[in-house]
């Protein structure tokens, strides 16, 4: 059996006694496209914030690529190859693009704490930040600030960030939420052309597009893990229609 | 661009011409302007940069000043020698406050870097045979660097002038390299940076240590400048003073601790010879600094000097 690029096992966490994961177990394998699906409240991106290490589990353990993290701080993980983007924009709004970006790759090089040289003559840095906003199509406004972009821009600039750094493991919390038709359409193509290497799970409300992209579908309520398997299994089972789907 | 090259000339010129044309007085004042643009612009390290205001900054100024003429009057050591342990021992007193204090952020922080700070303050009083308490060390002389005297306003004043420069030279530098931006990040989107791999504590923690550093030079100015310490110079109002400068000038720009620590300084020296109640009209002129230009003089000026350019 491969090493999962991901297993979580028996995971509890709970806010003063509101349950918003319940004995959650999880498998996904290196490569794979799962999709996190539920109704609001369901516990995803909690669930998310205990894979990202921004929320300690309350039981339970989390493996990256073999190796326990559970009690590991975000950063660690983030060296150990796990990127993530937030439902709710978390960008530096006073920086531009290209420095967003920048402060995106120094995170895994020991660089960042250089003291003495000129961040902006970093010419090596600067033209792998430029790649990595081309990537999402924003390679033309690279000195823009974040301020001067439109909610979709941020929201592409939000997936370049975690993208830039090649993770293995890239969880991606509602990237198309707030976005128009012809945005959407932007963004699935970003999605779609990441490379196999990267492992992708994925929470998203906008099912014509997100179960195109989908391998694997988990369906989560109240915490639980209701249904979990490939993409066609899951739309099948009369379970999905139920809780979600059939709204 | 042109212009503000000329400007800087400009200025350094007349800082440089300034002892030579100015009586004893101004040369003076000068140089405590020097000294407290040293130790606000170590102070817009963390509340600008890193965006942790501490109100406990003047144990670091004090605590160097204290090992300073300690050392050099007590012990009888040379002056270079008291310099260098002053400032290793005010580093490892940030590295440890700054260990204590960044457990919180926001007001918890505020009120550990007081508490902190009060408590470097509370010693220097009470440990009379350390520190000769409320009288105070005197009897310090300044040191002859390379066979140069310090004695007179001038020479003190270039010496100052030369370390300030420096300073600011070596924290613009800090602030424009990977570590200052990251440490701006931290300061803008904490948990992102954590998720981007970048450990948000460490970068905090040696922000702090930096700007107990430099708070630490500051010190030696200080209290080679005033050849006597007193504990007075530990108390909440250096701090808050030091915090009034980065603030009025504008927390977070290289130039607006300068302009800030200057109007604080001369504020205070020009008020007090005709008003007792000085530090009422420094309050009055803050509160108004801070209704019209809520960020700083600096940033409101250049954007007064940017809407008359369009």
């Amino acid at each position: 059996m491969t090493v999962p690029a991901l297993l979580i096992e028996n995971l509890h966490k709970s806010f003063r006694g509101l349950i918003a994961t319940n004995d959650v177990t999880m498998r996904i394998e290196p490569g794979e496209r799962r999709l996190l699906i539920g109704p609001n409240g369901a516990g995803k991106t909690t669930l998310f914030n205990q894979i990202s290490g921004d929320l300690l589990p309350g039981a339970g353990r989390i493996e990256l690529f073999g190796t326990d993290v559970t009690t590991l701080p975000p950063h660690r993980r983030a060296h150990m190859g796990l990127a993530r983007t937030y439902q709710i924009l978390t960008l530096f709004p006073r920086e531009t693009l290209l420095r967003n970006v920048e402060l995106a790759l120094l995170g895994l090089r020991p660089g960042r704490w250089n003291m003495v040289r000129p961040l902006a003559r970093d010419r090596a840095l600067v033209q792998e930040a430029a790649v990595a906003l081309t990537r999402v199509g924003l390679g033309g406004l690279a000195d823009r600030p974040v301020a001067a972009l439109s909610y979709g821009e941020k929201r592409r600039l939000e997936i370049a960030l975690a993208l830039a750094q090649n993770p293995r493991l890239l969880l991606l919390d509602e990237p198309l939420a707030g976005l128009s038709t012809e945005e959407r359409e932007t963004v699935r193509k970003v999605i779609a052309d990441i490379p196999r290497t990267t492992t992708v799970v994925l929470i998203e409300h906008d099912m014509d597009i997100a179960l195109d992209l989908a391998d694997t579908v988990t369906l989560l309520q109240f915490g639980i893990v209701i249904v979990d398997g490939t993409r066609d299994s899951v739309i099948a089972d009369p379970r999905t229609r139920e809780v979600y789907l059939g709204h | 661009m042109r212009t503000r090259g000329l400007y800087t000339a400009v200025s350094l010129i007349s800082l440089i011409v300034l002892p030579f044309v100015a009586g004893d007085f101004y040369i003076n004042l000068a140089t405590q302007v020097l000294i407290a643009v040293v130790f606000s612009a170590s102070l817009n390290i963390l509340v600008g940069y890193a965006g942790l205001s501490s109100l406990g900054h003047a144990a670091f100024l004090g605590f160097a000043a204290y090992i300073c003429a300690g050392t050099t009057v007590t012990l009888g050591l040379p002056p270079l020698v008291a310099a260098v342990l002053a400032l290793a021992g005010t580093t490892l007193l940030a590295a440890i406050f700054g260990a204590i204090a960044l457990r919180a952020s926001g007001l918890g922080f505020l009120m550990i870097t007081l508490a902190l700070a009060q408590v470097v303050w509370g010693l220097a009083y009470r440990w009379v045979g350390l520190t000769n308490g409320d009288n105070g060390l005197t009897g310090l002389t300044r040191p002859h660097p390379f066979g140069l005297s310090l004695d007179s306003p001038a020479a003190f004043y270039l010496a100052t002038l030369l370390i300030t420069g420096i300073a600011l030279t070596v924290i613009a530098i800090l602030v424009g390299s990977a570590y200052g931006v990251s440490l701006q990040g931290t300061r803008d989107q904490p948990r992102r940076m954590a998720a981007l791999g970048h450990n948000v504590w460490l970068v905090r923690w040696t922000a702090f240590i930096i700007a107990g550093f430099w708070a630490g030079v500051a010190g030696l100015l200080y209290v080679y400048y005033q050849r006597y310490i007193h504990p007075s110079v530990l108390s909440m109002a250096t701090s808050a003073e030091g915090l009034l400068g980065v603030i009025a000038g504008g927390s977070g720009t290289l130039a607006g601790p300068v302009v800030g620590a200057a109007l604080v300084v001369i504020l205070k020296n020009y008020a007090s010879i005709y008003i007792e109640r000085w530090n009422m009209l420094l309050g009055a002129v803050f509160v108004l600094i801070v209704l019209v230009m809520p960020d700083g003089i600096v940033p409101g000026v250049r954007r007064l000097l940017a809407r008359r350019d369009r």
